[in-house]
């Protein structure tokens, strides 16, 4: 039937796809132009406005890649970077171990597995917005109930985002409780799917819980891991609302990413031109790294190895 | 007669009754021909508002319903969160074509950027235009330093300060008698007064104030102001890296650093409020607009030990840092005088009175401060008042009135947050200085 509907003068997909007729693209025009009104076209007005100086309210002219050489000095926009490399080190590696963690003890069978896998990944659920504000409560120095429970086993109270030194270990801690449930479950699923024939060998063979899971369980979600960890770190690199709704940045700058400096620059000091040429920097920055680890997912997958 | 109030005729009784429905209509019209001003000419106009989310405005959209019965023109207004709508305000007036009436503006912020992109009506020609304006509006009544505030450099006047906000000391009045003191009569007893009552060991601080960057700028210019100093110069030069302002900025550094609670540097007001109303702080420099939680029993633990204090005098001058916000008319507003009669009305006395009264914020309106009507009821002690009224005198600008405020705010903050880390006061604010210099020159050039 399929190929009495295919007109005969017409080449079929058997000669090479190739050959597809040009008429076929008009299908393709819809998504096309979708892309180009939302996409493309916002990311080359970003790129032409990263070329100015535009200020709101103010004249536009054109500064060629004077925005850029002066993002290079700007130790403020440097100190960002940094601070957003590594924080997002930070978010991607605790919550990738204690989720993987997880994911393994909730595989294995016991009484109200369901319920407490339930009751894991509750935080997930939750708004960010809501999350930080609880979290700000809790980190108050003197009434926050993070110090209370620190002063009924003894210890003394501790600044939490409070201090310059601690605020980015204590915005991961959030990230963290937030964030480590997506882990588990994408490594849960890949758990599911593995096949049991590699167990029952090793199990014949003598092998130990530890052995079974690091030469047989840890190589085969290794992807799904991957598939975490690109997640990840895209989530992390563009996280702001917890940030900027707990210390906006602070104290001082100490916990001001690239994304709570670009916030600052276009809506804050209404610098879109300069405010640009950031964008055009974190969006170099996300594709190299989205591609470095889109190219490690491949080289980790099963029939790769 | 007295047979009629005896027995009652039935026609009696129904004319009364008559006469008894139809006097309010008679009063209410008799009281708007009492100033012989027609509110009515705009009957039918449609506005739209675009306003801040606070208290204030709350109140605001509260009187509309009573505004359309007197005018017929209908009010569509917004609140919008503080940051989202000076946005909002910024872009659509950039763009040409607001799609608000009347804008509740921060004159501390947005003043000079209202200016500089003529985004607002001069207010004058209204205001000489009896047939516009009210006999019993009484601009005069307004309180000369929110009126000034609100003054443009060319004398042109764009907002009516509906509200003003003082910087002063809230203080335990408890903690203070437990330990003999007296409220300090300068900035440098107020020191030694928080080193008294600062007690680490029971989770008490002497003082408590901003040390978030940004927000913390008020609590440097009110040291500042104790030396009879403006971080701007009435010419436009920087006045941020004189011995004033260092001393001003040693001054928050060990107000913040050596009687405060930890953490005061990630501190904004919101945490230095709940400080000090569960009675962790002995006393707390801020807006007065603050105080109406301070004095809610569901909230606060020190209601009716508060005590109101004005920001006692430097070493070279005794000044209260002055806020406020101000409604103007959008320029390109095609309804002009429809939005003057609405903002004629939302500040006439008896809703600036109403404002007070609400524990809402300080109102523009000198006639309210003094209306010994407005303490009737009030939660508010007579020395809140008294505060409000002494503070209203000495009043003088807060923030710096320039183009770029806010960054301003951050430069200068990060540089004071630094110093409680340990940074020297002198250096950061010459490098804050240095910094802010250009961005400062750049925005009178454009």
């Amino acid at each position: 039937m399929t190929d009495k509907a295919l007109p005969a003068t017409e080449p079929t997909h058997a000669g090479g796809t190739h050959l597809a007729p040009r008429r076929y693209f008009l299908f393709a025009l819809p998504a096309l132009l979708l892309m180009a009104a939302v996409i493309i076209s916002p990311w080359l007005f970003t790129l032409v406005m990263s070329v100015m100086e535009f200020k709101v309210g103010g004249a536009i002219n054109f500064v060629g890649l004077g925005n850029f050489t002066k993002l290079a000095s700007d130790s403020r926009f440097l100190e960002s970077v940094g601070r957003t490399f590594w924080f997002t080190v930070l978010a991607v590696v605790f919550p990738i171990g204690l989720g993987t963690a997880a994911a393994v003890v909730f595989h294995r069978q016991f009484p109200f597995r369901g319920l407490l896998r339930t009751i894991f990944i509750m935080p997930m659920m939750a708004t960010p917005v809501a999350v930080a504000l609880v979290w700000t409560m809790m980190f108050h120095p003197q009434l926050g109930v993070l110090n209370y429970l620190l002063s009924l086993i003894g210890l003394a109270p501790f600044a939490w985002v409070y201090d310059p030194n601690t605020v980015i270990i204590t915005l991961v801690l959030v990230e963290v409780w937030h964030w480590t449930p997506l882990v588990m479950l994408i490594v849960l699923g890949g758990m599911a799917a593995l096949p049991t024939d590699p167990y029952d060998s090793a199990t014949i063979d003598g092998a130990s819980d530890w052995q079974m899971f690091r030469f047989i369980t840890l190589p085969l979600i290794l992807p799904y891991i991957m598939v975490a960890v690109v997640i990840r770190t895209i989530d992390a690199l563009k996280v702001f609302d917890t940030i900027f709704v707990i210390t906006q940045g602070g104290p001082g700058t100490a916990s001001e990413t690239l994304n709570i400096f670009l916030y600052l620059q276009a809506f804050q000091f209404y610098n879109l031109g300069y405010a640009s040429a950031v964008v055009m920097v974190f969006f170099v920055i996300i594709v190299a790294l989205s591609l470095l680890l889109l190219y490690m997912r491949q080289r980790l997958k099963w029939n790769a190895a | 007669m007295s047979r009629i109030v005896d027995r009652p005729s039935r026609r009696f009784v129904v004319a009364g009754a008559a006469a008894g429905l139809a006097a309010p209509f008679l009063m209410r019209h008799e009281a708007l021909g009492q100033s012989g001003f027609n509110w009515k000419r705009f009957d039918g106009t449609k506005l739209d508002v675009l306003l801040v989310k606070n208290p204030r405005s709350d109140l605001l959209q509260a009187h509309e319903k009573e505004f359309t019965a007197l005018t017929g023109i209908q009010v569509s207004s917004e609140q919008i969160p503080e940051q989202q709508q000076r946005q909002k305000a910024m872009i659509e007036f950039t763009s040409g074509r607001p799609t608000f009436d009347v804008c509740m503006l921060a004159l501390h912020v947005q003043k000079r950027l209202a200016a500089k992109g003529k985004w607002l009506d001069d207010l004058r020609p209204y205001l000489a235009d009896a047939s516009l304006t009210s006999p019993d509006f009484d601009y005069g009544d307004f309180a000369e330093g929110a009126v000034g505030f609100g003054r443009q450099a060319d004398g042109s006047v764009d907002t009516l300060p509906h509200f003003i906000d003082f910087w002063m000391v809230y203080y335990n009045k408890e903690m203070f008698q437990q330990k003999g003191i007296t409220y300090p009569k300068t900035m440098d007893e107020m020191f030694s007064a928080a080193q008294k009552l600062n007690d680490p060991s029971k989770g008490i601080a002497g003082f408590v104030s901003r040390g978030l960057k940004n927000a913390n700028i008020p609590v440097w210019t009110s040291w500042m102001l104790g030396q009879g100093m403006e971080t701007v110069s009435p010419t436009g030069q920087l006045q941020t890296d004189t011995p004033e302002a260092i001393w001003a900025g040693e001054m928050y550094k060990k107000m913040n650093r050596e009687v405060a609670p930890p953490g005061t540097v990630g501190f904004n007001w919101n945490e230095c409020q709940t400080t000090f109303m569960q009675g962790r702080a002995a006393m707390w420099l801020d807006g007065i607009g603050f105080a109406t939680p301070l004095e809610d029993p569901t909230k606060s633990r020190i209601v009716g030990k508060v005590g109101y204090g004005v920001t006692p005098p430097g070493p070279k001058g005794h000044h209260s840092a002055l806020f406020g916000d101000g409604l103007g008319i959008s320029r390109t507003s095609t309804k002009k005088q429809a939005a003057w009669l609405y903002m004629q009305f939302m500040c006439n006395k008896g809703n600036q009175l109403a404002m007070l009264k609400a524990g809402a914020g300080s109102p523009g309106r000198s006639s309210a401060l003094a209306n010994p009507d407005a303490q009737v009821g009030s939660r508010f002690s007579k020395e809140y008042f008294e505060c409000l009224a002494a503070s209203g005198k000495i009043a003088r600008a807060g923030l710096p009135q320039i183009i770029p405020v806010t960054e301003f705010r951050d430069v200068f903050g990060v540089g004071l947050t630094n110093t409680l880390s340990g940074a020297d006061v002198a250096t950061e604010l010459r490098k804050a200085t240095e910094a802010f210099k250009p961005v400062l020159e750049k925005s009178e050039q454009g």
